[in-house]
């Protein structure tokens, strides 16, 4: 579950002010709102990127405010993807689970496993240079899926895709979704990504943070 | 109504273009050339291996190749954690500490010898650091080579915290940013994520701080002295041959200085590029 309570965030002159959502734990929602609301800035907040300045963010009823981004257990894919340009694609798979020290079974056990979910067995071998923009996105999702987290954040994951490479990440996605339980909070501009994807749909206006039905918000 | 052809017009600008910008390019490079083959006209090779033959010279490219080395390993040692610090950071003071990392290049030459030879003789609150590393730890410094360190260290240093910097600066954060989520301290970051991807700016670094160590000379004379076979460099070299009129060994100790800058060019260049492919 994500639950911010009353967060207000400052960088620079820009401030997103007393932002209260509660996410409950499985659920897949979606943010939306117009470029500059500050969108991506909630998302590293939750992540431990950016200092709250006021409020608390709540992960599964604990008060993460103060930890660092790498005990929060959260899995983000930023909107760049930043996928490390010296590590192979199985490196990245490997990365976290190597962080944490898991034997050479569990981490082989589990990079098969998530490269079977994400269909990326045959670029496991492969430098990230070169990847299609939808390999790429498998490839940042996996990474961020590798240690199991149970809080999932996505920044605009499928702006860059061309149609039919952002239909098999909707359908990737919801496979995601029912094989893990993610709780998931994904940034998007597109509704239909929103109608395809999300149980909730919160709106981020100047006022503030509101939830929308689905159903309203084409 | 213009009755010229354009596409005519627009090609002999282009070639006026080219003309120009390569004209004005190319008095640099031809000075640098010239001077060059000015140095191997002025000397002969049996002058220049009667040169190298001096048991001084020789001690002296031995010092210079390593005094060379240390300084820039040192000055990439500090240069990178410096640059990363200065690039990814924004704390009070900052502004400062970017400053002062400038000082040692902007500082005459001499005025850096000067003040390397007070640090190291004045006492402060009863101390000397010239006393405490000589009898305390057995470490002499000034006119020894240990001084030639110091001295090319301290400004091949300040250039190699620039290259560090704008390496980072080139760099995405967001890797390292990520890297944190997935479970990273900062320094597991910085060893595992950022340092990997600036090995081209660290050879790049070496590279820079080894060259200006090489052409290092007033703050060495001054702090180390010019000391034949324990403190000479091939710098010092040139200086001490010319001073007692032996200009054909002065040439020749140059010659090898170019030779010896261009190989490392050329080898780390190499390097550098298969580092980065």
């Amino acid at each position: 579950m994500i639950e911010l309570k009353g967060v207000t965030v400052k960088s620079g002159s820009f401030v997103l002010p007393n932002i209260s959502i509660q996410i409950l734990s499985g659920e897949y929602a979606v943010l939306m709102g117009t470029s500059g609301r500050g969108k991506t800035t909630l998302l590293e907040s939750i992540c431990g990127l950016r200092r709250v300045a006021v409020g608390q963010v709540l992960i599964h009823g604990r008060d993460v405010t103060r930890w660092s981004p790498a005990d929060r257990e959260i899995g983000y894919v930023p909107q760049d993807l930043a996928l490390f340009p010296k590590l192979s694609v199985l490196e990245h798979l490997e990365f976290a689970l190597r962080l944490r020290k898991l034997s050479r079974e569990v981490v082989s056990e589990r990079t098969r496993e998530l490269s079977e979910v994400l269909g990326i067995g045959h670029l496991l071998s492969r430098s990230i240079v070169g990847l299609s923009g939808g390999e790429a996105q498998r490839v940042a999702l996996g990474r961020a899926l590798s240690f199991r987290p149970s809080v999932l954040l996505l920044d605009e994951p499928l702006s860059a895709l061309d149609e039919s490479t952002r239909y098999e990440m909707h359908e990737l996605l919801r496979r995601v979704k029912q094989t893990t339980g993610v709780t998931t909070l994904h940034v998007t501009h597109s509704v239909s990504e929103a109608e395809s994807l999300a149980d909730r749909c919160f709106w981020l206006a100047a006022d503030g943070i509101q939830e929308r039905p689905l159903s309203q918000i084409g | 109504m213009d009755a010229r052809n354009p596409w005519r017009s627009r090609r002999s600008s282009d070639t006026l273009f080219f003309l120009v910008m390569g004209g004005i390019s190319a008095t640099f490079i031809l000075l640098i050339v010239l001077l060059l083959v000015a140095d191997v006209m002025f000397t002969s090779p049996s002058e220049f291996y009667r040169a190298l033959a001096k048991p001084e010279i020789r001690a002296a490219l031995q010092l210079t190749l390593f005094s060379c080395t240390v300084a820039a390993i040192l000055s990439v040692w500090v240069g990178t954690p410096l640059g990363y610090l200065l690039s990814r950071y924004s704390f009070r003071g900052r502004w400062v500490i970017d400053t002062l990392v400038d000082i040692p290049i902007v500082l005459p030459p001499l005025v850096l010898g000067l003040s390397l030879l007070i640090l190291f003789h004045q006492p402060i609150a009863g101390w000397q650091l010239e006393s405490v590393l000589r009898d305390g730890l057995g470490f002499p410094v000034t006119y020894r080579w240990p001084a030639v360190v110091l001295a090319q260290f301290s400004v091949a240093c300040a250039f190699s915290v620039r290259t560090m910097r704008v390496t980072f600066d080139q760099m995405n954060p967001r890797a390292e940013e990520v890297a944190r989520t997935l479970g990273c301290t900062r320094g597991q970051a910085f060893w595992q994520i950022a340092l990997p991807q600036a090995s081209r700016g660290i050879v790049t670094a070496f590279t820079i701080a080894w060259a200006r160590a090489l052409g290092e000379f007033g703050p060495i004379m001054v702090f180390a002295g010019t000391t034949r076979m324990r403190t000479e460099v091939l710098s010092t070299s040139v200086f001490l041959e010319l001073s007692i009129g032996n200009l054909d060994a002065a040439v020749a100790v140059s010659l090898l200085m170019v030779m010896l800058a261009v190989v490392v060019l050329v080898v780390l260049r190499v390097l550098g590029t298969g580092l980065n492919s």
